[in-house]
C-alpha cells in the first residue's frame, strides 16, 4: 500500500491555491521550522465571506496536501464557518492520512484559525478568544 | 527515466549472486547438518562461502566468519557479547560514536539500562572521528570500542586503521560496523587490527536477510540465538545456505571489480556534488576527503526532505532523506544533528547513493531534476520567503 491516498498525492503534486497574497485581509502562520513544518494561510474577505484563500507551506507531502485541501474547504465560505473547520474534516476530505501525519491536519486547522484571528484583529471585529486553540507545539516549546 | 539512487538502503541482486544461489534453492536444498551425501553438498557450499568471505575480508581463517541474518544481528551479537565478556572482568564501559547505525546505538542504549556506561564520541562537522578524542575516552574499564567503517547517511569514512592500532595497543577489542563499506572499500581485518566486523549482503548485490560477523580467533563470542550447533555453536538456526552462497559470490565479485567500479562511481558522485552545489544555499554534508565512492548527502535550505523525495519519485528518482518526516520521529536524523546541523537545515536533506549499475545519463537526469524540484518547493515555502526577504538569517 502506498504511504498516501491518491487524493493526498493529487493535492501534493497539484496543490490548489498555492502562492502569496499581497492584499490579504488576514494572514496566519503556524508551525516551526525546527519541527519541519510551517504553514502560512492568506484570506481575502468580503461581506463576511472568504472570497479568496492562498497558502505557502514548508513541510512534508501531507503538510502541503492538508494546506491545499484546507484552502479548498474554506474558500467561498462565511468566516464563521471557516472557523469551524476541523482537522478531521481535512483528513476525511483527503481520504485519510497515516497516523503519524495527523498533526499536519491539525496544523492546517490552526492555520485557518490564525488567519481568521488576524482578520478579526486587523478589522476591529470582536471575538471570543476561547474559540481559538492555543498555538503551541510541545516539541518546539523547549 | 527511472533512476535508482538509494543503493545505501539496498541493492539489486547481481546475476552472479542469483546464479550462484539458485541450485541451493531447488537442487541441492539439503540441510547442511544432515548426514547423507546429498546434504553434504550444501555443507560444502557453506564451507566454500565461508572461505570466500574470510578471504575478501582478509581474515586469517574461515573459522572466524559467522553467518547471521544481516548487519543488525551481527552488530547486536558483537556488542552484547563484548559487554558480557567485559562485565565478567568488571569492565563495563563502551565507546562508540554519535552517528552509528541504530543497530549499534540501540544495543548500547540497552546496555546502559543494564548498568553499563557508554561514551559516544563527537564526529565533528566533517563526520570523522578524531583519534585524540578516542584516546581521551579510553578508560581502564573500557571493554569495547565500536566505530563504523563508513557512515550510512553521509558516507564519511573513519580512520579505521588508526583506531584499530590504538585499540590493539590498549588491549581493547575493536568492533567495526562495515555494512556500508564491505564490497565498496578495501577491508583487511588483519592489517586494520579489527577484532569484530559486521557486513550485510544486500548492500553489495546479495539478497536481503543474510550477513556475517567476523570475530578474531582469540575473542570470546556469546550467542544471541540459542538452539542447534550451527555456526560452531555461536548462532543457532538452519543456515540460509542459498543466501550465504549468494553473499559470498556477490562479495567476491564486488571485491574483484572494486577498483574499476570505484572509479566509475566516484566520477558520478563528484558530478552530483559539482552540479548540485550550484544550487544556492545548499551544503554538502561530511568530509569529501574521507568518503565512500557512492554516497552524496546534501542539505537545501528552506525546503523539507519528504516533499523533496516525493517530487523526485514523481520524476522517477529513488532517493532518501534524513528529515523528521521520513525518519518517523519528530527529530531529523541523528547523523545530521551529530554534525552540528541546525534542525531546520537537517530537515532539508537529501541522500543519493549510487552504485556500479548507475549510468552518467542517470546522473544527468538527477542533476536536471533536483534543482527544478528545489526551486519549486522553495517557491511554495514560507521559510524560503522569509530567508529571501532577510527576515530570517540564512544558515547555509
Amino acid at each position: 500500500m502506498a504511504l498516501y491516498s491518491d487524493k493526498v498525492m493529487d493535492h501534493f503534486q497539484h496543490p490548489r491555491n498555492v502562492g502569496k497574497m499581497d492584499d490579504a485581509d488576514g494572514i496566519g502562520e503556524v508551525g516551526n521550522a525546527k519541527c519541519g513544518d510551517i504553514m502560512r494561510m492568506y484570506i481575502k474577505v468580503k461581506d463576511g465571506i472568504i472570497t479568496d484563500c492562498k497558502f505557502n507551506t514548508f513541510g512534508c507531502g501531507s503538510a502541503i496536501a492538508t494546506s491545499s485541501m484546507a484552502t479548498e474547504l474554506i474558500k467561498g465560505k462565511p468566516v464563521e464557518e471557516a472557523l469551524q473547520l476541523s482537522n478531521q474534516a481535512v483528513v476525511e476530505a483527503l481520504d485519510g492520512l497515516p497516523a503519524h501525519k495527523i498533526h499536519c491536519s491539525v496544523l492546517a486547522e490552526e492555520a485557518v484559525q490564525a488567519a481568521v484571528k488576524d482578520y478579526y484583529d486587523k478589522h476591529g471585529i470582536a471575538y471570543d478568544p476561547e474559540k481559538f486553540k492555543v498555538q503551541s507545539c510541545e516539541h518546539c516549546s523547549d | 527515466m527511472f533512476v535508482y539512487a538509494d543503493n545505501a538502503a539496498t541493492t539489486s541482486v547481481s546475476k552472479t549472486a542469483l546464479n550462484a544461489m539458485m541450485p541451493y534453492l531447488t537442487e541441492d536444498y539439503g540441510n547442511p547438518s544432515s548426514l547423507y551425501g546429498f546434504a553434504q553438498r550444501a555443507a560444502e557450499a557453506l564451507a566454500q562461502a565461508r572461505a570466500t568471505v574470510a578471504e575478501c575480508l582478509g581474515a586469517a581463517s574461515p573459522r572466524e566468519i559467522y553467518f547471521t541474518s544481516g548487519g543488525s544481528e551481527a552488530d547486536n551479537q558483537a556488542i552484547m557479547s563484548a559487554a558480557r565478556v567485559g562485565a565478567r572482568k568488571g569492565k563495563k564501559h563502551l565507546i562508540s560514536t554519535k552517528f552509528e547505525h541504530h543497530a549499534v546505538l540501540h544495543s548500547l542504549k540497552r546496555l546502559e539500562k543494564e548498568g553499563f556506561e557508554v561514551t559516544l564520541l563527537d564526529v565533528h562537522e566533517d563526520g570523522v572521528v578524531r583519534i585524540e578524542d578516542l584516546k581521551n575516552a579510553i578508560r581502564e574499564d573500557t571493554c569495547l570500542v565500536t566505530i563504523m567503517f563508513a557512515n550510512n547517511e553521509i558516507g564519511t569514512v573513519q580512520p579505521v586503521e588508526e583506531i584499530g592500532a590504538l585499540c590493539r595497543e590498549k588491549g581493547i577489542p575493536f568492533h567495526c560496523d562495515a555494512v556500508q563499506a564491505a564490497g565498496h572499500m578495501p577491508i583487511d581485518v588483519e592489517k586494520m587490527n579489527i577484532d569484530m566486523l559486521s557486513i550485510s549482503g544486500h548492500k553489495f548485490h546479495a539478497p536481503k536477510g543474510v550477513g556475517a560477523l567476523y570475530v578474531r580467533k582469540n575473542i570470546p563470542l556469546f550467542n544471541l540465538i540459542e538452539g542447534g550447533a550451527q555456526e560452531r555453536g555461536k548462532r543457532a538456526g538452519t543456515e540460509n545456505v542459498a543466501g550465504i552462497v549468494a553473499m559470498a559470490a556477490a562479495l567476491k565479485e564486488s571485491v574483484d571489480n572494486m577498483e574499476a567500479d570505484s572509479k566509475k562511481m566516484i566520477a558520478m558522485r563528484d558530478k552530483l556534488f559539482a552540479e548540485l552545489s550550484k544550487i544556492p544555499h545548499s551544503k554538502i554534508n561530511g568530509s569529501l576527503e574521507h568518503h565512500v565512492p557512492g554516497t552524496v548527502n546534501m542539505c537545501f535550505e528552506g525546503i523539507e526532505g519528504e516533499s523533496l523525495l516525493l517530487m523526485l519519485d514523481a520524476n522517477g528518482i529513488c532517493a532518501s532523506s534524513g528529515s523528521a518526516c521520513t525518519s518517523g520521529s519528530l527529530d531529523p536524523s541523528h547523523v545530521l544533528l551529530a554534525l552540528g546541523l541546525p534542525h531546520e537545515v537537517a530537515h532539508g536533506s537529501l541522500r543519493l547513493s549510487i552504485g556500479e549499475y548507475n549510468t552518467m545519463e542517470e546522473i544527468d537526469h538527477i542533476c536536471k531534476v533536483v534543482p527544478q524540484v528545489v526551486e519549486y518547493l522553495r517557491n511554495m515555502s514560507p521559510v524560503w520567503d522569509e530567508l529571501e526577504k532577510g527576515q530570517r538569517p540564512h544558515l547555509i
